[in-house]
C-alpha cells in the first residue's frame, strides 16, 4: 500500500549473534518520511544509528519489520534489486567520504549514472563538482584532496543520480566545525535544489535542529520522534 | 545555485548475467581505473605464470617440430624397409629366405673391438661395422668429407670414424688407424647415422670398414660378440608389415630378429612421446605454481580491494557488477601474462633442440610452433582464470554495510556453492591437464595423485610449523626475533603460500639431484679404492695364460679370470623352446627362449650375488650323468616361469647339457664386473669351447693406455674396457640428461622466485602499515629491517626445510622402488639449499622493503594506508 510517503519503515528489528546471545540493536522501529521531507537520527554510540539507516537504505536486512522506499518493499527484492533501487532512488553520504581512492574526483562522481549505463554523465558531473567549487579539482584524486573537499566530491557523488532520498551518516564527523559548516551549507542547498528527502545521522544537536524532524534512539529503540 | 533536478526512473533491474556484464564496455574501463594504483604490482604477479607459459610453449613447439621430424624422415629412421639380425652366422636356411626375400640386400656386421691409432698411440673400445651394399638405402651416412660415406665401401678403401673418437684422441682424417690385424687410413669423420643417436656411440665410437677387409682385422672369430644383420629394399608397393607378419613363425624359428620403418617410428614416436610428455609434466608444474602464486595475489589484492567493494555496492553496483570489474582484472592478469610467456617460449623454443639434440636420432628443420605457443597461452591463461576464480569469490559476498561500518567483517561464507564449483574445476582442469598431456589414465591420476599428496603435504606441514613458531617463540628473545617470527603466524601471513612456493621449488630439485647423486655415487663406488676397472674380453682359451703373464709384467693385478661359455636354452621344464614359441608366448617373454646365454662356470660367487632361494653348488663331477646343478638370476627365472629343482636343457655349442634350478640368485648388474643369467658350478663346462675374461685395476689413465696398448699389439682380437673412461662417459651421459630435466626445473624455481616477488609485493601494504606504526611509536629503521629480514628468512628456512624433507623422502621411496638400489644421503645437497633458499628470500624480502625504510612515515600514511 502506498501511502505517498518516502519512507516508511513499520516494526524495524535487527538482532545480531554475540557470544553465545543474540543482541538486539535495532528493536520495533516504526517511522514514515514524507517526500523532500529532512529527518535527523540522533543519539549516543552504540544506540543503532548507523545499523537503522543501513536497513533504510537496504544495505542490511532487518530480522523483523519492513521497510518501504517510493512505495517499494526492500525485503521483497534480492541483493541485485536492492542495489538497482540505491541506484535509482538513494544518495549516500558518508562519515569517511568513501570516495573510490584510484578514481579521480570527477570519476567518483560519474560512478552513479555509469553504474545505469548513461553515456552523458561527464557534463552533469561536472556541473555538480562546480556547484560544490570543486571545478578545479576535476582530475584530483582522493588523496590529493583535503577532508572538506573529498566530503563535498562525495555529495556531488551522491546527487548526481537525482535521488528521491539522501542518507547521511555523521557527515562532518571527519570535518574540523568551519569545514564542517561549509560541507553542511552545501548539502542542505543541494537537498532543497533537488527536493530530495533528507535522512541525516548526527550527534550534533544544533545540526539536527536545521531538519525538520528528529529520531531519538536508545538502546536500539526510538526513544522519541519529533 | 541553481540545478534543476529530474525526479528519478525505477527501471526494473536487467538480468545481464556474468557474461552480459563481461561484454559491457563500463566494466573494462571500471577494472581499469581500479588497477591505477597496482598496475605495477599485478604485472609483477602476472609474471608467476610466464615461465610455466614459457615452459610449455618451448617443450610444446619442440615436440610438434619431432613429430613432423618423425613423420618427414620415417624411412632415414632405419635406412631400409627391413632390417634382419641375428647374433650367429646366418644358416643356410636364413639364407634362403633372403634369397626368397629378394629385393635389393645389403649386409653388415658389426662386433665391439679395440683400434690402435699409430700416431698417437692410443687405443679405445669401438664398435667396427664392416658393411656391403647400399646402405642405407634412405638418408645417408652423414661424414665429412661428404665423399668419404661412399668411398669406404670399396676394398682397402679405408675406414670411416665418429667424430667424438677422432676429437679424443685429436686423430685427423688420413692418419693410420688398426683395427685388429687389419690396418688402413682414416677417409672421414662420421658425423650421424640414420636412425641412431649419439648418445648410444658415446661408450663404443662407430668406425665403419668395407666387408671385404673384415676378414683381415681376424677379428671375427668363434665365440666372438657379433651382430650380422641384414638390411633390405623392397618396391614401393610391397607391405613390409604384412610380409613380416607373414613369415613371423620362420623368423622366430631362425632365432631372427626384425625391424621394420613402422616399427621403428612406433618405438621412436613412443620414446619421443614418453620425453615430451615428461617435460610437458615439468613444465605444467611450474605453471601450476603460477597459479598458486596467481591466487594468493589475488586474494591479497581482492583484500584490499573490498573496501571499494562495498562503496560501489552501496552506489548500486550488482553482485555480478562487482564481480566482473575484478574478473576483468584477473583476466586481463592472465591475458598479459599469457602473451609474455608465449614470448619468453617462443625465444626459448629455438635453444630446446640443441640441448636435446644428443638424444635424438635426427636432425631437422626447426619450424616455429605457432599452434604450440597458442595451445601453452592458452592454457596459462585458463589455469590463471581457474586459479583467480577462487579468491574472486570472496567479491560477491561482500555487503555494502560494509561501508557504513568501520568495524564490520566481511563474513566469507564458506558454503558457498560457488567455492565447490570453482574449486571442482580446478581440479577437474588440472587433471585434466595431466590425463591428456601424460596420455595414460595410470600416470596421469599418478601425477595428478602425487602433486596432490605433495601439496597436502606441504600445506600440513606449513600448518605444523606455523602452529610451532605460535608456541615455540621464548618471551627472552630479542624484540625483532620475536616480531620476525610471530609474523609467521599473525592473521594475513603468507607463510603457507611462500612454504608452498618456495617449497615445492626445493622439492623438485633437491630430489632430481639427490637421485643424480645416487646414481652416480653407485657407479663411482663400483671403480672404487680396491675394485677393478679395466675389463679384458673376447679372450682365447690359448690366450689366457700368455696374457696373464703380460698383465703381470706391467705390474698390474689379476683379480678375476672368468671363462665364458656361449649357448642356448633348447627346453624348459621338458618342452622344447621351439614348441613354447609356438604356443604363442607373449613377444616381449619371447626374447629369453630364443636368446643367446653367455654363462660361466665357477666355484664361487662374486661379492655382488646372493642366494635367495635354494643352496649353490660350486662343483661337480665332470664325468656325472645327473643333470648340473645351477644358479639362476632371479629376475630370468620368473620370466622363463622355472623354480627350484626346474629343468633346463641347453645347447652349448651343439652339445645339449641337461641343468636344474638348484639357486635363485640376486645380482646386482650396476656392478661393472662380468655378470651372468646362469652360473654353472666347476666341473660342469670346462670342457666346451669358451672366451674368457680378465679383470684388472690400472691406477691411472697413463697405465691404462699402457695397457691397453700392450695388450692391443700383442692379441688384436682382445678388447680392454677402460671403467674409469666408461666411468667418464656414464657421468657426461647423465650430466646431459640431468642437465635436461634441470633445464625444465629452472622454469619451476624461477616461478617459484617471482611468486616470491609477488607474494612480496601483495604483502607489502600489510608491512607498510605495520612498519608505520612502529616507526611512529619509535622503532629505528634498523630495527624494522631486523624484523623483515628475520621473519623473511625464517619463511625461506621453513620452506627449504619443508622442500628437502619431502625431496629426501621422493628421493629414497624413487632409489629403493624404481632404481633398485640403496639411498645414501648426500649432505651437500641437503645443506646448500637450507642455506641458499632462506638467503636469496631474505634477500628479496630485502629488496622489496627498501622503499619502506627510505621514506617518512608521514608520507606513507597519506600515500599508502
Amino acid at each position: 500500500m502506498n501511502t505517498g510517503a518516502i519512507l516508511e519503515v513499520e516494526g524495524l528489528t535487527r538482532l545480531y549473534a554475540s557470544g553465545n546471545g543474540m543482541l538486539t540493536v535495532v528493536k520495533d522501529i516504526s517511522f514514515a518520511l514524507a517526500p523532500a521531507a529532512t529527518c535527523s537520527i540522533v543519539g549516543p554510540s552504540g544506540s543503532g544509528k548507523t545499523t537503522l539507516i543501513g536497513l533504510c537504505a537496504g544495505l542490511d536486512q532487518p530480522t523483523s519489520g519492513e521497510v518501504r522506499l517510493d512505495g517499494i518493499t526492500l525485503g521483497a527484492l534480492d541483493e541485485d534489486g536492492r542495489a538497482k533501487v540505491r541506484n535509482d532512488l538513494i544518495g549516500f553520504v558518508f562519515q569517511t567520504f568513501q570516495l573510490i581512492p584510484t578514481l579521480t574526483a570527477l570519476e567518483n562522481v560519474m560512478v552513479p549514472l555509469e553504474l545505469r549505463g548513461e553515456r552523458l554523465a561527464r557534463d552533469p558531473a561536472i556541473e555538480l563538482l562546480r556547484r560544490v567549487g570543486l571545478l578545479e579539482r576535476l582530475a584530483h584524486y582522493p588523496v590529493q584532496l583535503s577532508g572538506g573537499e573529498q566530503q563535498r566530491v562525495a555529495l556531488a557523488r551522491a546527487f548526481i543520480n537525482r535521488p528521491k532520498i539522501l542518507f547521511a551518516d555523521e557527515p562532518t564527523g571527519n570535518l574540523d566545525s568551519e569545514t564542517g559548516k561549509l560541507v553542511i551549507d552545501c548539502l542542505f542547498a543541494l537537498n532543497a535544489d533537488a527536493g530530495t528527502a533528507l535522512v541525516l545521522v548526527t550527534h550534533d544537536t544544533e545540526l539536527a535542529k536545521r531538519t525538520g524532524r528528529i529520531i531519538r534512539l536508545q538502546g536500539g529503540s526510538m526513544v522519541n520522534g519529533s | 545555485m541553481s540545478t534543476q533536478f529530474d525526479p528519478p526512473i525505477v527501471r526494473p533491474a536487467p538480468r545481464r548475467g556474468l557474461p552480459g556484464h563481461l561484454i559491457s564496455i563500463w566494466t573494462w574501463r571500471m577494472a581499469w581505473r581500479d588497477t591505477r594504483t597496482s598496475r605495477r604490482r599485478l604485472a609483477l604477479y602476472s609474471f608467476s605464470i610466464v615461465m610455466g607459459i614459457a615452459a610449455l610453449a618451448a617443450i610444446g613447439s619442440f615436440g610438434a617440430n619431432l613429430e613432423r621430424a618423425i613423420e618427414e624422415q620415417t624411412k632415414t629412421l632405419l635406412g631400409a624397409d627391413l632390417a634382419l639380425q641375428s647374433q650367429d652366422p646366418f644358416t643356410p636356411e636364413a639364407e634362403q629366405l633372403f634369397r626368397n626375400l629378394g629385393g635389393e640386400q645389403s649386409r653388415e656386421i658389426s662386433l665391439t673391438t679395440m683400434v690402435y691409432f699409430p700416431r698417437t698411440e692410443n687405443t679405445r673400445l669401438v664398435q667396427v661395422h664392416a658393411l656391403n651394399g647400399g646402405f642405407p638405402f634412405y638418408g645417408s651416412l652423414e661424414t665429412e668429407p661428404a665423399t668419404a660415406g661412399e668411398e669406404f665401401r670399396q676394398t682397402a678403401g679405408g675406414a670411416v670414424v665418429e667424430e667424438s673418437l677422432l676429437n679424443q684422441f685429436d686423430a685427423r682424417v688420413g692418419d693410420s688407424i688398426c683395427i685388429g690385424s687389419f690396418t688402413t687410413n682414416i677417409l672421414g669423420r662420421l658425423k650421424k647415422v640414420p636412425g641412431e643417436t649419439v648418445g648410444l656411440s658415446a661408450i663404443a665410437p662407430r668406425i665403419y670398414i668395407a666387408m671385404d677387409d673384415l676378414p683381415g682385422t681376424g677379428l671375427l672369430q668363434p665365440g666372438s660378440l657379433a651382430r650380422f644383420s641384414v638390411y633390405f629394399k623392397f618396391g614401393p608397393n610391397t607391405n613390409v608389415t604384412a610380409l613380416v607378419e607373414s613369415m613371423r613363425p620362420q623368423l622366430e624359428k631362425l632365432r631372427l630378429r626384425h625391424d621394420t620403418v613402422e616399427e621403428r617410428k612406433r618405438d621412436l614416436g613412443r620414446s619421443m612421446e614418453n620425453l615430451y610428455h615428461f617435460l610437458n609434466l615439468v613444465g605444467f608444474i611450474a605453471l601450476l605454481l603460477g597459479g598458486v602464486g596467481i591466487a594468493s595475489a589475488i586474494h591479497l589484492h581482492i583484500k584490499q580491494k573490498l573496501g571499494i567493494v562495498a562503496i560501489l555496492r552501496c552506489l548500486g553496483c550488482s553482485v555480478g557488477q562487482t564481480f566482473a570489474i575484478y574478473l576483468a582484472q584477473g583476466m586481463s592478469l592472465g591475458l598479459f601474462g599469457a602473451v609474455l610467456g608465449g614470448l619468453l617460449g617462443l625465444a626459448i623454443q629455438s635453444f630446446l633442440p640443441r640441448v636435446m639434440a644428443d638424444f635424438i636420432p635426427f636432425t631437422f628443420q626447426f619450424h616455429t610452433g605457432w599452434l604450440a605457443i597458442g595451445r601453452a597461452m592458452a592454457i596459462g591463461f585458463g589455469i590463471c582464470l581457474m586459479f583467480s576464480f577462487l579468491p574472486l569469490l570472496t567479491v560477491r559476498k561482500v555487503s555494502p554495510l560494509a561501508a557504513i561500518r568501520v568495524s564490520f567483517e566481511p563474513q566469507v561464507a564458506r558454503r558457498d556453492p560457488w567455492r565447490w564449483v570453482a574449486g571442482a574445476v580446478l581440479a577437474a582442469g588440472i587433471l585434466g591437464f595431466a590425463l591428456t598431456q601424460s596420455g595414460s589414465w595410470r600416470i596421469g591420476l599418478g601425477f595428478a595423485a602425487g602433486l596432490g599428496v605433495v601439496v597436502g603435504v606441504l600445506t600440513l606441514i606449513g600448518k605444523l610449523l606455523v602452529a610451532a613458531t605460535r608456541k615455540m617463540v621464548p618471551a627472552r628473545m630479542p624484540f625483532a626475533v620475536r616480531q620476525g617470527v610471530a609474523n609467521l603466524h599473525r592473521p594475513n601471513n603468507r607463510t603457507l603460500l611462500l612454504l608452498m612456493s618456495l617449497g615445492l621449488g626445493t622439492f623438485l630439485m633437491v630430489s632430481l639431484y639427490l637421485v643424480q647423486q645416487v646414481l652416480l655415487n653407485q657407479l663411482i663406488s663400483s671403480g672404487g679404492q680396491n675394485q677393478p676397472n679395466a675389463v679384458l674380453f673376447d679372450i682365447q682359451a690359448a690366450q689366457v695364460k700368455p696374457l696373464t703373464s703380460l698383465i703381470r709384467s706391467l705390474n698390474l693385478p689379476l683379480l678375476d679370470e672368468t671363462p665364458i661359455v656361449t649357448m642356448r636354452l633348447s627346453s624348459v621344464k621338458g618342452r622344447s623352446v621351439d614348441s613354447l614359441l609356438s604356443a604363442g608366448t607373449k613377444r616381449d617373454r619371447g626374447w629369453v627362449f630364443r636368446r643367446e646365454y653367455r654363462s660361466t662356470f665357477t666355484d664361487h660367487l662374486r661379492d655382488g650375488e646372493k642366494i635367495i632361494a635354494g643352496h649353490w653348488v660350486s662343483q661337480v663331477d665332470p664325468d656325472s650323468t645327473n643333470a648340473v646343478p645351477i644358479s639362476v638370476e632371479q629376475e630370468i627365472a620368473k620370466d622363463l616361469q622355472v623354480g627350484l629343482g626346474d629343468e633346463l636343457v641347453f645347447d652349448v655349442q651343439g652339445v645339449p647339457v641337461t641343468t636344474r634350478v638348484a639357486s635363485l640368485r640376486e645380482v646386482e648388474w650396476r656392478r661393472i664386473e662380468p655378470n651372468f643369467f646362469m652360473v654353472f658350478p666347476r666341473g660342469a663346462l670346462e670342457s666346451a669351447p669358451a672366451m674368457h675374461v680378465l679383470v684388472t685395476r690400472v691406477g691411472s689413465s697413463e697405465d691404462s693406455a699402457r695397457m691397453q696398448r700392450a695388450v692391443v699389439k700383442a692379441f688384436p682380437n682382445v678388447s680392454v674396457i677402460d671403467l674409469t673412461l666408461v666411468l667418464q662417459t656414464i657421468d657426461a651421459i647423465l650430466g646431459k640428461i640431468s642437465f635436461v630435466i634441470r633445464f625444465m626445473a629452472m622454469f619451476t624455481v624461477l616461478t617459484g622466485l617471482l611468486v616470491l616477488l609477488s607474494a612480496l609485493a601483495a604483502g607489502r601494504y600489510q608491512r607498510v602499515q605495520e612498519s608505520v606504526l612502529l616507526r611512529t611509536l619509535g622503532a629505528s629503521r634498523g630495527q624494522i629491517l631486523k624484523i623483515l629480514l628475520v621473519e623473511y628468512f625464517a619463511l625461506g628456512f621453513l620452506a627449504a626445510l619443508t622442500g628437502i624433507l619431502l625431496a629426501v623422502i621422493a628421493a629414497w621411496a624413487l632409489t629403493r622402488f624404481v632404481f633398485h638400489t640403496s639411498f645414501v644421503l648426500d649432505w651437500e645437497s641437503v645443506f646448500l639449499p637450507l642455506v641458499l633458499v632462506p638467503g636469496i628470500t631474505a634477500l628479496t624480502g630485502f629488496l622489496m622493503s627498501r622503499g619502506i625504510l627510505s621514506r617518512s612515515p608521514l608520507s606513507i600514511l597519506r600515500t599508502e594506508v
